[in-house]
């Protein structure tokens, strides 16, 4: 049962670790946090879902196309629901994204149907065996994903032009437009990056569950408490704090039942911020004058 | 040209207003009869959105009968219908602002026996009558009131439980049986059901589990319950969640037989659990398909006439809800008419003076009394399971 544990734990913590790397990137980038991201891991299962059953595209295709739709969620979110806020100096984004979120789940629920229906995959058609646990293949692709994407992040923002330019804009907006940097366009991409990521964390859980209308909203709520307990200024903290939510609640379920899973896991969290204010891996903001 | 008088003027058209007036309400038809409203509190949109569809095609083709044949007390029947999504506290509401607002004679409720439980003491205490259509929980109508407006046409989980244990041991030679459920007022009333049950039958239990309607992996559940020894499973859970336990044992390669409450019934749960969906038995109190009885075929026609959506049985998937549905409503139509009024009290013991009914699910002799409250008993029970997105009978 342990390995079982330990893979279940994995997969659903990679889950939460890229929904919240997208609630890092946009933090990082404009100050700002996208309260829309547990819609967009909706909408990446229900695109993937509308693309593969319902119009019968081969599954990369789906999955592209899926993602497409994701950054294009992503772009609009930003222009309508958080640029105009950020430009009058106004905190009103938070509330704007929440309704955005509430407004997209509403939409889809219209759209998309009342009933939870299944995205097939061939990486869950039959389970292999590992260590005396029955796994599906995806299981161990999850956190591959997860963790694959934390590092590529890390690498874009560390080394390449855009990544830099990225965090530029987060330090002094304004110096970035002066260094010629398009601080417009570089938020915008922020933010579709950050949807295509929930994205595909919706896409990679939607063959173990089901697609539907409501299933992201809980998966954004607790992505962000992972990327706060994380660190949301850090790409590897909110992976790893993705990885040690998942492996805690895995654990408590099977030791205690799904009863007690809940409150042990968010006692466990109001514990280590405590302990670490600025998340696992975070670091107090400076301020520099 | 003669002058005319300063006011002949108004006064001929004041004259002509009054004749018209008077004219027009002499020769007006009768102002037509007021409906008599029912209320429907259901689940519309979410997980169980299925099952309020099953519900209002029932209570729909019942209505359209009734109202052929003249409605009740020569008034015709109108339903209102308010969406619960699966939640007391709106069920709660929905039930207040149907009697108080809508002004209706009596509520059918829908598939989530929380909300029900939540509505019947509203009911008790305004004096409307409930029926519960779907919802199984023993103590909606088992509930205690001295003055009890709680009725119910569908399985009574008690009931279900010794139908369940009885189905176990004869099926599979069940010895040490376990159980997983849902882990809220529903799989509750189904604990206390098997714990009895299964004492009555002499059969240990391996251990009773319970998971959160919105789980995605209950192997480490069922991994206790193997380690325990299960020959057997008992399953209690929405459609969405039953399918995460079939996963889950398919995962484990666990091919234990699987008896269940009808909470797969509610969806489309072969879609959902895959393959090892077709290995799950349900109970369920009626199946149109290979159903030969000439009043099933009449109402599945005019199901399919009146909802061109419908192209094949696996459309019409939870017929029980449809057809509890369809005799619930006669029902309340029945009281009504024997009540002689639309008053509360009166259509509550309404209930009792009906005699008898030929009804869809079968024939009632005297469905209700002061201490039953439940239209259903175990013999009317069947167990199903599904086979190409239909719901069919096992084959005895």
């Amino acid at each position: 049962m342990l390995t079982g544990t330990l893979i279940s734990g994995l997969g659903l913590g990679s889950m939460y670790g890229l929904v919240a790397l997208g609630f890092h990137i946009t933090f990082a980038v404009s100050g700002t946090v996208n309260f829309a991201q547990g819609s967009a891991v909706t909408i990446g299962a229900v695109l993937g879902y509308v693309f593969a059953v319902r119009l019968g595209w081969p599954m990369p295709l789906a999955i592209a196309g899926a993602l497409a739709g994701c950054a294009l969620l992503g772009l609009a979110v930003e222009r309508l629901l958080v640029r105009p806020f950020v430009t009058r100096g106004s905190d009103a984004w938070l509330l704007a994204t929440v309704a955005g979120g509430i407004i997209l789940d509403n939409a889809l629920l219209f759209t998309f149907g009342k009933e939870p229906r299944s995205l097939p995959s061939s990486l869950v058609a039959t389970p292999v065996e590992i260590l005396g646990a029955g796994v599906y293949p995806l299981q161990l692709v999850i956190p591959l994903v997860g963790v694959a994407a934390a590092l590529a992040i890390r690498a874009v923002f560390q080394r390449t032009e855009l990544g830099r330019g990225l965090l530029a804009v987060a330090q002094n907006a304004e110096a970035a437009r002066l260094m010629g940097i398009d601080v417009a366009r570089t938020v915008a991409c922020a933010f579709a990056l950050s949807a295509v990521l929930a994205g595909a964390a919706g896409l990679l859980i939607a063959p173990l569950f089901s697609v539907s209308a409501e299933m992201g909203a809980l998966f954004g709520i607790k992505a962000f408490a992972v990327a706060i307990l994380g660190g949301i200024g850090s790409a590897t903290g909110v992976v790893l704090a993705g990885l040690l939510y998942g492996l805690l609640e895995a654990g408590v379920t099977a030791t205690l039942g799904s009863g007690a899973t809940q409150i042990v896991v968010f006692s466990v969290i109001i514990l280590a911020l405590a302990l670490c204010p600025n998340g696992l891996l975070g670091r107090a903001g400076v301020n520099k004058v | 040209m003669p002058r005319r008088r300063p006011d002949a003027r108004p006064l001929t058209r004041r004259l002509a207003l009054g004749l018209l007036l008077t004219g027009v309400i002499g020769l007006a038809p009768a102002r037509a009869a007021d409906p008599v409203r029912i209320g429907l509190v259901t689940a519309l949109s979410g997980q169980s959105a299925k099952s309020g569809e099953a519900i209002s095609r029932g209570i729909g083709l019942a209505i359209d009968e009734i109202n052929r044949a003249g409605g009740v007390l020569g008034r015709p029947l109108e339903l209102v219908a308010r969406d619960d999504e699966a939640n007391p506290s709106k069920g709660v509401l929905a039930a207040r602002e149907l009697i108080q607002r809508a002004g209706v004679v009596a509520l059918i409720g829908g598939l989530d026996t929380p909300v029900s439980m939540a509505i019947v003491p509203i009911a008790n205490q305004m004096k409307v009558p409930f029926m519960g259509p779907w919802a199984a929980g023993t103590g909606i109508t088992r509930n205690g009131a001295a003055d009890n407006y709680a009725f119910r046409v569908s399985a009574v989980d008690a009931l279900v439980d010794e139908a369940l244990v009885a189905y176990a041991v004869k099926t599979y030679g069940a010895k040490k049986p376990g159980a997983i459920l849902v882990n809220n007022a529903w799989g509750e009333s189904n604990q206390q059901g098997l714990v009895a049950a299964l004492k009555a039958a002499n059969l240990p239990s391996a251990g009773i589990e319970k998971f959160e309607a919105n789980d995605i992996d209950m192997v480490p559940q069922l991994s206790r319950l193997r380690d325990a020894g299960a020959d057997t499973l008992f399953l209690v859970g929405n459609v969405g969640p039953s399918a995460q336990v079939v996963k889950s044992l398919d995962r484990m390669g666990w091919t234990v037989p699987v008896v269940s409450h009808w909470g797969p019934a509610g969806g489309r749960f072969d879609e959902l659990a895959g393959p090892g969906a077709a290995r799950v038995h349900f109970v369920q109190t009626f199946t149109f398909a290979g159903n030969e009885a000439p009043k099933a075929k009449a109402v599945l026609d005019a199901l399919k006439a009146k909802d061109p959506a419908i192209k094949s049985m696996a459309d019409v998937t939870p017929a029980v809800g449809i057809a509890n549905a369809y005799d619930a409503t006669h029902l309340i139509a029945l009281a009504i008419q024997a009540a002689g009024a639309t008053q509360g009290p009166k259509v509550r013991d309404g209930f009792y003076k009906i005699s008898g009914y030929s009804g869809l699910i079968k024939t009632y002799d005297k469905p209700f009394t002061p201490e039953r409250h439940d239209a259903l008993g175990p013999d009317d029970y069947v167990f199903a399971r599904f086979q190409n997105g239909e719901i069919v009978a096992v084959a005895k």
